[in-house]
């Protein structure tokens, strides 16, 4: 679980994160939404140990992220699996290597048991005849899988994923966020996955935080936010014609 | 960002593996253009110094002597190490540049990795290999210089390796190798610095890996005047 209390981040005199408080479960997907520049990013990033806040405080299952030393928090991170907008699979390691790196960086496993792990997370993400395989061989899709391949290998406690549909055809974006929810649920990791996606909101949004101008404006559930009469996250979440039918059709078969 | 490189080392089974890689990317892949320019320059050099030495009374043995001191003093430790500002400089900061614009930097950092250490500690152990590169640019250029100067027609072989022996300075080896270490430095972290911190897309790369050349450039011949002030004036 990861606990967030009143989290502030500035770069210069621009307030990014104005405070922000919330908590993500484990075993649960949760998801920050927001528009582009509320601060959906440098909360992923703050969540990450990247940028660092300027007052509150990240604890991941009790560890305050700010009062651990260096060598804690480098041990932390390898609790931490991530999965990148654009993959950062390493170009210069086959498929393969690029899944067994956290592992041999990690861990004391002999090779062989790198292999068998490796061979393991390939298969659990639905990747075939990609093993020697480089990334820039590879589509969009496969190179997200390897990423999450990558991420889970480790079996990280908190998986984070920042747009894992971004560049993605529809039918592999829910491919995708079925796969990150499985993972989730079988694991029992801590997700965060930072989206624009409305389909993810609708498929795995089990906990939807959503930002506007560096606030929490509004969370609960995929099945809450139907419901919600908040102006702002209905105005985003229902801005297309298609969204607007769904809930209507939601909400008079609740009625119902 | 130096500290930093010498800080929480990579396991060393990674690390040797990348050090392998990075002899085999930054020295074995220079061996074949540095030949080339060498032997070619080394023969001009010996060229030059035979077609200005027009009084009969100046010994032809002069020819070796110069091209010697010529490619040993500087050409092979200075010119090709600013040869190799530009193709090792631009290599090191275009890897390290698109690394950093495709986040893999990033997932380093967020994996536990130190990324300075994991990135710039292996180059910097396989440019200590440098040094075999610039002695095989000193041999090449001076047997360009023999090539030249003898099937050319400008001196005997005897009196060229006469002029290779005369007023011989041990020293000068020395210095010559000092420089290189120095400059094998250089190359390894400049161009490193400028990738790492690089911001931006893959135009910023490009405009990365030009200004690391040119920085790599002007601290190369910086340190090689310094150097030279203090180790031979």
């Amino acid at each position: 679980m990861i606990e967030v209390k009143n989290i502030v981040k500035k770069f210069g005199e621009q307030t990014v994160l104005k405070g922000v408080s919330t908590r993500f479960e484990a075993g649960m997907t949760n998801l920050i939404i927001g528009q582009s520049g509320s601060g959906k990013t440098v909360f992923l990033k703050s969540l990450l140990g990247i940028h660092t806040p300027d007052s509150g405080t990240i604890s991941f299952d009790g560890r305050i992220y700010s009062e651990l030393s260096n060598d804690e928090r480098r041990e932390l991170r390898t609790e931490i699996g991530m999965v990148f907008q654009g993959s950062a699979l390493f170009d210069s390691m086959t498929v393969e290597e690029n899944v067994g790196f956290p592992l041999k960086m990690f861990t004391n496993k002999s090779a062989k048991e790198i292999k068998e792990r490796v061979d393991f997370v390939i298969d659990r993400v639905h990747l075939v005849n990609a093993h020697q395989k480089r990334p820039s061989e590879i589509s969009g899709g496969m190179q997200k899988r390897v990423a999450i391949a990558r991420a889970i290998v480790n079996n990280p406690k908190y998986l984070f994923c920042d747009e894992p549909n971004s560049g993605l055809d529809p039918k592999t974006a829910i491919v995708i966020d079925n796969l990150i929810q499985e993972i989730t649920q079988e694991y029992n990791i801590t997700t965060v996955i930072n989206t624009h996606d409305m389909n993810s909101v609708m498929e795995i949004g089990e906990k939807i935080v959503f930002l506007k101008n560096g606030l929490l404006e509004w969370e609960g559930s995929n099945k809450e936010i139907f419901k919600t009469d908040n102006e702002a996250v209905t105005d985003f979440v229902y801005s297309s014609e298609l969204f607007k039918r769904v809930r209507k059709m939601y909400l008079e078969d609740d009625v119902k | 960002m130096l500290k930093e490189i010498f800080n929480k080392p990579t396991k060393w089974s990674a690390m040797k593996q990348l050090i392998f890689k990075e002899i085999d990317d930054l020295i074995i892949d220079s061996l074949g253009i540095v030949s080339f320019i060498s032997f070619f320059v080394g023969g001009v050099v010996a060229i030059q110094t035979a077609l200005n030495l027009t009084n009969p009374l100046i010994p032809k043995y002069l020819i070796g002597f110069a091209t010697r001191q010529s490619v040993v003093l500087e050409f092979a430790p200075t010119f090709i190490s600013i040869i190799m500002a530009g193709k090792m400089g631009s290599f090191i900061t275009s890897s390290i540049g698109t690394m950093r614009v495709t986040e893999q930097i990033d997932a380093l950092e967020v994996m536990g990795v130190n990324s300075l250490n994991y990135l710039v500690f292996p180059k910097i152990i396989a440019l200590l290999l440098y040094p075999f590169v610039i002695g095989l640019s000193m041999f090449l250029g001076v047997f360009g210089g023999w090539m030249a100067a003898v099937y050319g027609g400008f001196t005997t072989s005897f009196e060229f390796t006469t002029g290779l022996q005369a007023e011989f300075i041990p020293f000068h080896i020395a210095y010559a190798f000092i420089k290189t270490f120095v400059f094998a430095f250089i190359l390894a972290t400049i161009p490193s610095f400028h990738g790492y911190y690089m911001k931006g897309g893959a135009l910023e790369v490009g405009k990365a890996s030009t200004v690391s050349f040119v920085w790599t450039s002007v601290v190369i011949i910086l340190v090689n005047f310094i150097l030279t002030q203090l180790l031979l004036s």
